[in-house]
């Protein structure tokens, strides 16, 4: 049981980290593989082109809203590409792709979970949110309540969802990296840190997107020509190269079928909510929404996003049969016990290699590192922001502060978090990435999304019902998780089965806790300051449904 | 905007009908993707046999109704975009438009 709910945790989260459990146990005996020049090269090509991006942002970046939300400039379809490549990390690609290689159809259903939170963000809160706010979920939240207890609140879920998923990136980069490149952990760490204050520092979110949406670019194009070449040797005919895979694989006609992955309907149906509503709590692809001009660009977005999403996902899973199909059966790409060279999250690497040669492998390793390097910056720039406009300039500060200073202390918290960062991924070497990210989409679904939704749907919201209300499903997602399995048999090294919480995600549990927490307490709340809150809605709702008196783009 | 450009709005009966429609619109698509992707997941739960019967060949239903899953997805979320961007987006113009001019008397 326990190692079913540890093995169903990390391949939820294998999808949205750069790497994670069992890829993270495959890595770690040093698998150190030789220097690969053909990647390094195109990887410093990519590096030198997003500098010179970097270069022209910088010269764009002037006002806080340069700096956080790209001067409100970026139309509907380079934002969904954006958000996109916000969600396609790294792991999405090798970690379903092996998911894909190693159970077949579990890849798929957990491909589902990440795309599905997508519509529901379109129908309830793109609109809303895009109107309400002006660079991160916080301004939304506390539009009518209280800016001091809402926005420590709101930075708390903010900084905690960054910390768990920067971790898992910056561990799962060091680890990938060491793999792909041959270069040792520690260099790969501090590089991609280096790198990313870079990006943040001087382009802010002008060049955070534009990184974003060229990896984006490269990644569907490599991911698209690695099926076209594994389905043109099928002739285009899919009957025949699935069957081939069943052929091939051990586990034969059992891969068509759900596997242990799933087998038990609560976590099955908890982990769904976590990926479903985290995605609508993740602060960083929040953020996105006020780098366009107006809602009408904003549901172009998600659309778009969806769609690419839905597509790479459909990509992947082609992927992970076509390494059935060609690397499983090529002993070229196995040990000598038959397992995969490099670990168990190879599949894509190596199917790059079956079917495109050296040149083919080489690129897609520097648009894996490309990945990395991409999700890093969008997160730091969301974590910065909940620090230099949630906590410095509105709590601390009062608002009282200029344009310019609010930018400069950004750009010093994107360094020191980077800094952070970097220690992070080396103090966390060996901890299992996999938990991080898991950890992460709980707290987003948790502490996040509830107070975000009621804030804009719900008259009755006070701010000590959202205060309340978004620390339970802080406290609890976070508790429950420690208490779960995953950390406490396999971390703690407690004994199997003695996990006070068994199932393998908290959402279920936590999400209409903080919920009902919200609803109790704004309830209770008979306060002066609660009645003017609940009047204020009317203004709120107006705003929000029409957009009158909303941001728009910067005027340059 | 002050308070009684939020009452001119609020009273506005095209401003009611804006909310009312969109309201009914978004909860039947939301309420459309969380029985669809539920009732996926509670196949996939409950009845797992199911998903590896064939339809022709070695395509199974688990593999054809996955793919519809995710193709449902992104039609839900751009019949959404294709409804917002014409008639939402009209009729909040011209709630915008009688507010303007409203405020000008």
């Amino acid at each position: 049981m326990s190692r079913l709910v540890k093995s169903a945790f990390a391949v939820a989260a294998l999808a949205l980290a750069p790497l994670a459990a069992n890829a993270a146990d495959a890595i770690a005996p040093g698998v150190q593989q030789p220097t690969n020049w053909t990647a390094i090269l195109m990887f410093v090509g990519f590096v030198l082109v997003t500098f010179g991006i970097t270069f022209w942002a910088a010269k764009n970046t002037h006002s806080t809203k340069d700096f956080y939300a790209a001067g409100g400039g970026i139309t509907g379809f380079q934002n969904g590409i954006a958000i996109a490549g916000d969600y396609m990390s790294a792991a999405s690609f090798l970690g379903i792709s092996a998911l894909v290689y190693g159970s077949g159809y579990d890849g798929l259903i957990y491909s589902i979970g990440f795309l599905v939170g997508w519509p529901i963000i379109m129908f309830l809160m793109a609109e809303p949110l895009r109107n309400l706010g002006k660079f991160t979920f916080a301004d939304v939240v506390s539009y009518r309540l209280q800016a001091t207890p809402i926005r420590a609140m709101a930075a708390s879920g903010t900084l905690v969802t960054v910390a768990f998923y920067l971790i898992a990136q910056m561990v799962g980069a060091g680890q990938l990296i060491e793999l792909l490149f041959g270069l040792p952990y520690a260099y790969a760490v501090i590089g991609v840190g280096v790198l990313m204050i870079g990006y943040v520092t001087f382009g802010g979110m002008i060049a955070t997107t534009w990184v974003q949406i060229i990896k984006a670019c490269l990644l569907l194009f490599g991911a698209t020509l690695i099926s076209l070449l594994v389905l043109i040797q099928f002739g285009f005919d899919i009957n025949a190269f699935i069957a081939k895979a069943i052929e091939v694989h051990p586990k034969h006609g059992a891969i068509m079928l759900p596997g242990a992955q799933v087998a038990n309907p609560i976590s099955a149906i908890s982990l769904g909510m976590a990926l479903m509503f985290g995605t609508a709590g993740l602060p960083h692809i929040l953020m996105r929404f006020f780098t366009v001009k107006d809602a009408k660009e904003a549901r172009k977005s998600v659309f778009w996003a969806t769609t690419f999403i839905g597509y790479f996902y459909i990509l992947t899973f082609i992927i992970g049969f076509g390494a059935i199909v060609l690397v499983s059966t090529n002993p070229a790409y196995l040990d000598a016990k038959g397992a995969l060279l490099g670990g168990s999250n190879m599949p894509a690497i190596h199917l790059a290699h079956a079917v495109g040669g050296d040149a083919m492998k080489g690129f897609i390793s520097a648009v894996a590192f490309a990945t990395i390097l991409a999700v890093v910056s969008g997160l730091t720039l969301s974590g910065a922001s909940a620090v230099s406009h949630d906590l410095y300039a509105s709590v601390f500060r009062r608002g009282q502060i200029s344009d310019g200073s609010e930018v400069t202390v950004s750009r010093i918290t994107t360094v020191v978090l980077g800094i952070f960062a970097i220690a992070l991924g080396i103090a966390f070497q060996k901890v299992n990435v996999a938990f991080m990210v898991g950890l992460a989409f709980a707290v987003a679904a948790s502490a996040n999304f509830p107070v975000l939704l009621l804030s804009m749907l719900w008259r009755g919201l006070t701010t000590w019902g959202a205060f309340c209300g978004g620390f339970a499903g802080l406290i609890s997602a976070v508790g429950l998780t420690i208490l779960s399995p995953g950390i406490w048999v396999a971390i703690m090294g407690n004994p199997a089965g003695s996990a006070p919480f068994p199932y393998t995600s908290p959402a279920i549990f936590t999400i209409p806790l903080a919920f009902l927490v919200c609803y109790v307490v704004s309830l209770m709340d008979s306060s002066r300051g609660a009645a003017a809150e609940r009047q204020a809605f009317d203004a709120q709702y107006v705003r929000s449904q029409t957009g009158i008196g909303a941001e728009g783009a910067a005027a340059h | 905007m002050d308070d009684s450009s939020v009452t001119r709005i609020q009273n506005n009966p095209a401003f009611t009908e804006l909310v009312n429609t969109r309201k009914s619109f978004a909860w039947t698509l939301t309420i459309l993707m969380l029985v669809i992707y539920f009732g996926y997941i509670a196949l996939v739960a409950f009845a797992p046999s199911l998903i590896g019967v064939p339809i022709g060949g070695s395509v199974t239903w688990g593999l054809a109704l996955g793919i519809a899953v995710i193709l449902s997805a992104i039609l839900l979320t751009g019949i959404y975009v294709w409804r917002a961007n014409s008639s939402f987006d009209e009729m909040t113009r011209a709630i915008v438009a009688t507010n303007a001019s409203g405020a000008r008397k």
